[in-house]
C-alpha cells in the first residue's frame, strides 16, 4: 500500500475561554505508515493526548480543531459530520485508553461489549460475532476465553482488563489504533506483557499504532518512530534509535538525561541526574519564538524571536535553530 | 484595595453571578428584604405594636388604590387598625430572624456531629447515623411540633410569650440538623483519607485540631448551599407553625402569624389582611431560594 | 556513646499488619461468609542505618506503603515491634517516649495534589510542624525559618503567601519536603514521592533530595515501584512481594547479581532504554489475590524454580553473600 495510513498536517487545537484562546496543539505534522508504531512522547501538558483525541474526533468542547488537516488513507476526516465520524471510529480507528477500569462498562459482560462492538461495525450473525469475540480474547492472551467471555469487568485483574480493552479496540479490524497511555496504570511486570502484545498485534495485522505515553522506556521497546512533543509542538521526530541515542533537540537531550536508568555504572555515588531547570510553560504563557527557549542551555538570539519549523538533522526532523544547516 | 476588588469581580463565581439576570434580581430582592427587615423601626411608616397610636376607627381600611383607602395606610389596615405594610415589615423581620437563627443552630449542630461522625467513625458514627435515620423518618413539622409541645409543658405558662422565639428557633433548627450532618460526614470521609490529613497526623496534631483546622474548611462548601436553601425552608416552616397556631403569638406576629390572623377575614371581604403578607412571604422565600440555586450550580465543579 | 552511633536508626522485627475486610456483620451472618483477613504485611524485619537511604520496592499490593505507614504511626502493627532510635515505638505503655521519638521522623507523600491542604497558605503548611513541636518562640522566628526552608527547597519566600493550587506538581512536592524538614527530623519516610511527577521534574526532586541528605545528614526510607528511580538514590534495596520481604541487598549487588527469582523478573521487566535487544525471559502470570495467598512461598505459582518445598514451606530471609534472600532455591544453591 502506498502512502501513509494517517497523515496530519499543521494540526492546531484551540480552547476558547473567557480569558482568551488557549492553543493546546500548535501546528504539528506527522504521518504513520501501515504496520508502523509511532510513539508520541511528552510530559504532562505537552498536548499529546489532545492530538490523539483530535485524530479520533473525540475532542471535548469547547476544544476544537482550529486549523490543519487529518487524512486517513487519503481521505480527510477532521471535518466530517458527527455521523460519518462515528462510523469511522471503531471501524477504521480503534482506541485504547489509560484506565482499564473505566474503559469498560461495569454493568455488561465482556462478551456483550465485544459482540456489540463487532455487530455495530461488521455485518455478522450473532453466532459468528461470538466466535470472533472468542478468537479475539484468545489472541490477546486471555486464558480459557470460553469461560471468561461471560464474566464482568470487575472479575478481571488490571492486566487482563487492559487485554480486553485491546481486544475491543481491535474487534472491527481497524487500520489505525490510538493507544493513550495504555500501560501507565499497570504494574511494571504486566506492562511488559502488554507492550509485547501490542507489538505482536501491530506486526501481525499490519495495524498502524499511535502510542501516546510519557514513558520513554515503553517507547524504546515498542515504537518504530517517535515524536517528542513540548508545549503543543513537536520538538523532534525520527526513528526511535536515533532520537533516543542521538537526540538533537536540547529538550530531548535533557529529557533523556533526566530519565533514571538501571545498569552498570549507575547508582547513587555516580553522576546526578541531568535536570532541566524550570517547568513546561502553561498554555496561557507560551514564550515567543521557540517555546523551549527559557530553559534551553544553548539558546541564542534567534530562538527568542522566531519559532523554528521542523528542520532536517540526520534522519530526524528537529524544531531547533541549532540545526539550520542540517 | 483596588486590585483586590478587581480580583473578586473577575473571579469565576462573580462572573457566573453577573451572567445570570435572575440571580442578580434575586440577590437584589433578598438584599432589599433583609435591609428592610433590619431597618424596620426606621422605615416602617407606623409602629403597629404601639397600642397608643392605634385606633379602631382606622380598622379594616382597604389598600390606598381602592375606594375607601387612605394614603397613610398604603396596603390597608387590619382588624385592630394596624397598618398592614408596617406589620409586614416587622413581620418579615421576625420571620427572617427566626429563619436565619434556626439555620445557624442547625448548621452548628449538624456540622459538628457530621464532622465527629465522619472522622471518628466506628461506633460513634454508627450511633449518630442511626439517630439521624430515625429522625429522618419523621416530617420536620412534626418534630418542630413535638419540641414546641414539650417546651410548653415543661416551661412555666406565663413565659410562653417571651420564649416563643427561642423555642421556635430550637425546634426548627433541631428538625433540620440531619442534612448538614450527612453531607459533612460524607465529605469528611473523603477528606479523611487524603494525604494532607495523614500528614497532619504524622506531625502529631490532636484529632480535634485536625477536624477543626484541616477538615472543616474543606467540607464547608456544600454546607453553604444547603444553608441558603434551608433559610427559605425555615421561614416557611416557621410560617406554617405560626399558621397552625403553635409558632409566634400574635402580639409580635411573623408573616405566618399575619397570614393566619388575616385568614379569618378572607371570606368577609378584607382580603388584603392575609394576601399581602402572603405575597411578601412568597417573594422573600423565592428570592432566597433562587440565590441558593445559583450558589449550588456555581460551586459545582462539574458544571463549570 | 560509640554504641549509639553504630546502632541502627530504625529496626523492624517480624512486623505484620492485618486488615479486616470481612463483609458487614449482617451479611456474614445471613450468608455464612467467613471473616476475611488481608495480611498486608507479614513478618517483615529489616534495619535502616543512620545516614543511609534504604529503598523498598515492589509492585502494587506488596505492602511497601503499609510498612511506611506502620513506621510513622498511621497504622498500628498487628504483630512485631518497631524500634526507632533506641525507643520501642510500638510499645503501648510507652506513650510519652513514643511521641517524643516520633518527632524525629516525618513523611513525604505520593500525591502532590492531595498532600497539601488546599485551604491553607503555603507558609501555614510549612510552619505547622514548627508550631506543633514548639521549635520557635515568636512569629518573627517562624517567618524567618519558613523563608529559610522555602529557599532550601528552591522556592522563593514570597511563595509562602500563595495557595497550593497555584503551584505545579513538582513545586508542591518541594513544599511537602519543606514541611517535612521544618520539624528538624533526622529520618524521612518517602512514599513514592516522584511517581506522580513528570520525568524531568522527577530528576529535579531526586537531585534535591540527594543534596538535602548530604547537607542535613538525613536518613531516608524510600518507597517506590520504579527500580530505575531507586537505583539513583538508594544505598540498600529491599524487594517486597505480597507482604513479605524477599530480598535485601546493597544497591550495586542487587542490580549486578539479583538472587531472588522475583527480583530477576522485576529487573527484566524494566523497559530497556539502551535497546540492546536483549532477550527477555517471558514474564508469567499476575500477582495472586492477597486474600488467598499461595501456600508456602508466595511467589511459587510464577516461579520457574519452584519445587514441593516451595509450595508448602514459606522461606525465611537468610544471608546469601552480601544480600539476604528468602528463597529455598537460593538456600539450596539450585540457582
Amino acid at each position: 500500500m502506498s502512502g501513509p495510513l494517517l497523515e496530519v498536517k499543521g494540526l492546531r487545537v484551540e480552547f476558547p475561554t473567557r480569558r482568551g484562546t488557549l492553543v493546546a496543539v500548535d501546528g504539528i505534522s506527522f504521518s504513520i505508515a501501515p504496520g508502523e508504531v509511532l510513539g508520541v512522547v511528552g510530559e504532562s501538558g505537552a498536548g499529546k493526548s489532545l492530538t490523539g483525541m483530535a485524530v479520533i474526533g473525540l475532542l471535548e468542547p469547547p476544544g476544537r480543531i482550529a486549523a490543519g488537516e487529518i487524512r486517513l488513507e487519503g481521505e480527510r476526516i477532521d471535518q466530517l459530520p458527527y455521523e460519518k465520524m462515528r462510523r469511522i471510529r471503531g471501524r477504521r480507528i480503534g482506541a485504547i485508553f489509560q484506565d482499564p477500569l473505566t474503559s469498560l462498562n461495569p454493568l455488561y459482560t465482556v462478551g456483550t461489549q465485544l459482540i456489540e462492538t463487532i455487530q455495530t461495525h461488521l455485518d455478522l450473525a450473532p453466532a459468528e460475532a461470538r466466535a470472533r469475540a472468542l478468537a479475539l480474547l484468545r489472541e490477546v492472551g486471555i486464558p480459557a476465553p470460553e469461560s471468561r467471555v461471560d464474566h464482568y469487568p470487575h472479575q478481571f485483574s488490571g492486566g487482563m482488563r487492559q487485554r480486553v480493552v485491546i481486544a475491543l479496540a481491535l474487534c472491527a479490524e481497524p487500520r489505525l489504533v490510538i493507544a493513550d497511555e495504555p500501560t501507565t496504570a499497570l504494574d511494571v511486570s504486566i506492562q511488559a506483557q502488554i507492550i509485547q502484545l501490542l507489538k505482536r498485534l501491530a506486526r501481525e495485522r499490519g495495524t498502524a499504532v499511535m502510542l501516546i505515553t510519557h514513558d520513554m522506556g515503553v517507547i524504546a521497546e515498542t515504537a518504530d518512530r517517535v515524536a517528542v512533543m513540548y508545549a503543543g509542538r513537536i520538538a523532534e521526530i525520527g526513528p526511535v534509535r536515533e532520537v533516543i541515542h542521538a537526540p538533537r533537540h536540547p529538550y530531548t537531550v535533557g529529557l533523556m538525561g533526566s530519565i533514571p536508568k538501571v545498569g552498570a555504572g549507575v547508582g547513587k555515588r555516580h553522576a546526578r541526574l541531568v535536570q532541566i531547570e524550570g517547568a513546561m510553560p502553561r498554555l496561557n504563557a507560551i514564550p515567543a519564538g521557540c517555546a523551549f527557549n527559557p530553559r534551553c542551555p544553548k539558546r541564542f538570539e534567534r530562538c527568542l524571536r522566531e519559532r523554528p519549523g521542523p528542520l532536517p538533522a540526520g534522519s530526524n526532523l528537529v524544531a531547533c535553530w541549532l540545526h539550520v544547516h542540517g | 484595595m483596588r486590585s483586590a476588588l478587581a480580583r473578586i469581580w473577575d473571579h469565576d463565581l462573580a462572573y457566573s453571578f453577573r451572567r445570570s439576570p435572575i440571580t442578580v434580581a434575586a440577590a437584589a430582592l433578598t438584599l432589599v428584604c433583609v435591609a428592610g427587615a433590619l431597618a424596620a423601626p426606621w422605615i416602617a411608616p407606623h409602629d403597629p405594636f404601639d397600642v397608643a397610636t392605634l385606633s379602631l376607627n382606622d380598622a379594616f381600611k382597604p389598600p390606598m388604590w381602592v375606594d375607601g383607602g387612605d394614603a397613610a395606610y398604603p396596603l390597608g389596615t387590619d382588624d385592630q387598625g394596624r397598618d398592614v405594610l408596617s406589620t409586614i415589615i416587622y413581620g418579615a423581620r421576625i420571620s427572617l430572624g427566626v429563619g436565619v437563627a434556626s439555620v445557624i443552630f442547625a448548621l452548628c449542630l449538624g456540622v459538628s456531629l457530621g464532622l465527629v461522625s465522619g472522622y471518628v467513625g466506628g461506633q460513634v458514627d454508627a450511633f449518630l447515623m442511626r439517630l439521624a435515620d430515625i429522625q429522618l423518618s419523621f416530617p420536620a413539622i412534626l418534630i418542630a411540633l413535638l419540641v414546641d409541645g414539650m417546651a410548653r409543658i415543661l416551661l412555666p405558662a406565663d413565659s410562653h410569650g417571651e420564649i416563643a422565639i427561642p423555642v421556635l428557633v430550637f425546634s426548627i433548627g433541631f428538625a433540620g440538623w440531619v442534612q448538614y450532618a450527612r453531607t459533612v460526614r460524607g465529605s469528611t470521609l473523603v477528606e479523611k483519607n487524603k494525604e494532607y490529613v495523614q500528614a497532619a497526623r504524622v506531625i502529631g496534631r490532636h484529632p480535634f485540631a485536625i477536624m477543626l483546622r484541616h477538615v472543616l474548611p474543606n467540607v464547608m462548601g456544600p454546607v453553604l448551599v444547603i444553608a441558603t436553601i434551608h433559610v427559605a425552608v425555615a421561614i416557611i416552616t416557621e410560617a406554617t407553625l405560626s399558621f397552625l397556631g403553635v409558632g409566634i403569638p400574635p402580639t409580635r406576629p411573623s408573616l405566618g402569624t399575619l397570614i393566619r390572623v388575616g385568614n379569618d377575614f378572607l371570606f368577609s371581604g378584607e382580603w388584603w389582611i392575609t394576601v399581602f403578607p402572603g405575597i411578601a412571604l412568597v417573594v422573600l422565600v423565592l428570592s432566597v431560594n433562587l440565590l441558593g440555586d445559583w450558589l449550588r450550580d456555581a460551586l459545582n465543579p462539574k458544571l463549570r | 556513646m560509640a554504641e549509639a552511633a553504630t546502632q541502627p536508626l530504625l529496626r523492624l522485627e517480624e512486623v505484620g499488619r492485618d486488615f479486616d475486610v470481612s463483609r458487614p456483620w449482617l451479611n456474614r451472618v445471613l450468608e455464612g461468609d467467613p471473616r476475611l483477613l488481608l495480611r498486608a504485611v507479614d513478618g517483615v524485619s529489616f534495619e535502616v542505618r543512620r545516614g543511609e537511604t534504604l529503598a523498598l520496592v515492589g509492585e502494587s499490593g506488596c505492602g511497601k506503603s503499609t510498612v511506611a505507614r506502620l513506621i510513622v504511626g498511621l497504622y498500628e502493627p498487628s504483630r512485631g515491634r518497631i524500634v526507632f532510635d533506641g525507643v520501642e515505638i510500638t510499645d503501648p505503655g510507652a506513650r510519652a517516649e513514643t511521641t517524643r521519638a516520633r518527632r524525629r521522623m516525618q513523611m513525604i507523600f505520593q500525591d502532590p495534589y492531595a498532600s497539601l491542604n488546599p485551604r491553607w497558605r503555603v507558609r501555614e503548611v510549612v510552619a505547622e510542624p514548627i508550631r506543633v513541636l514548639r521549635l520557635a518562640s515568636s512569629e518573627a522566628e517562624i517567618e524567618a525559618r519558613v523563608a529559610e526552608l522555602l529557599a532550601q527547597v528552591g522556592l522563593a519566600a514570597e511563595d509562602g503567601e500563595k495557595y497550593p493550587h497555584e503551584f505545579s506538581g513538582g513545586q508542591r512536592q518541594r513544599i511537602s519536603i519543606a514541611r517535612a524538614l521544618s520539624g528538624r527530623p533526622g529520618f524521612l519516610v518517602c512514599d513514592e514521592p516522584t511517581s506522580a511527577l513528570d520525568v524531568s521534574v522527577q530528576a529535579q526532586i531526586l537531585n534535591l533530595m540527594t543534596e538535602l541528605q548530604e547537607q542535613l545528614a538525613l536518613t531516608y526510607l524510600f518507597i517506590s515501584h520504579n527500580l530505575a528511580v531507586v537505583s539513583h538514590i538508594a544505598d540498600r534495596i529491599g524487594v517486597m512481594y505480597l507482604g513479605r520481604l524477599v530480598e535485601l541487598a546493597p544497591a550495586e549487588e542487587l542490580f549486578a547479581r539479583p538472587k531472588h527469582p522475583y527480583t530477576r523478573m522485576l529487573l527484566d521487566a524494566v523497559p530497556d532504554l539502551a535497546m540492546s535487544g536483549k532477550a527477555r525471559t517471558p514474564v508469567a502470570g499476575e500477582v495472586p489475590n492477597p486474600l488467598a495467598p499461595p501456600a508456602g512461598c508466595a511467589f511459587n505459582p510464577r516461579c520457574p524454580h519452584a519445587n514441593d518445598r516451595c509450595r508448602s514451606e514459606p522461606p525465611a530471609l537468610l544471608p546469601a553473600g552480601a544480600a539476604a534472600v528468602a528463597c529455598h532455591a537460593v538456600e539450596e544453591k539450585r540457582i
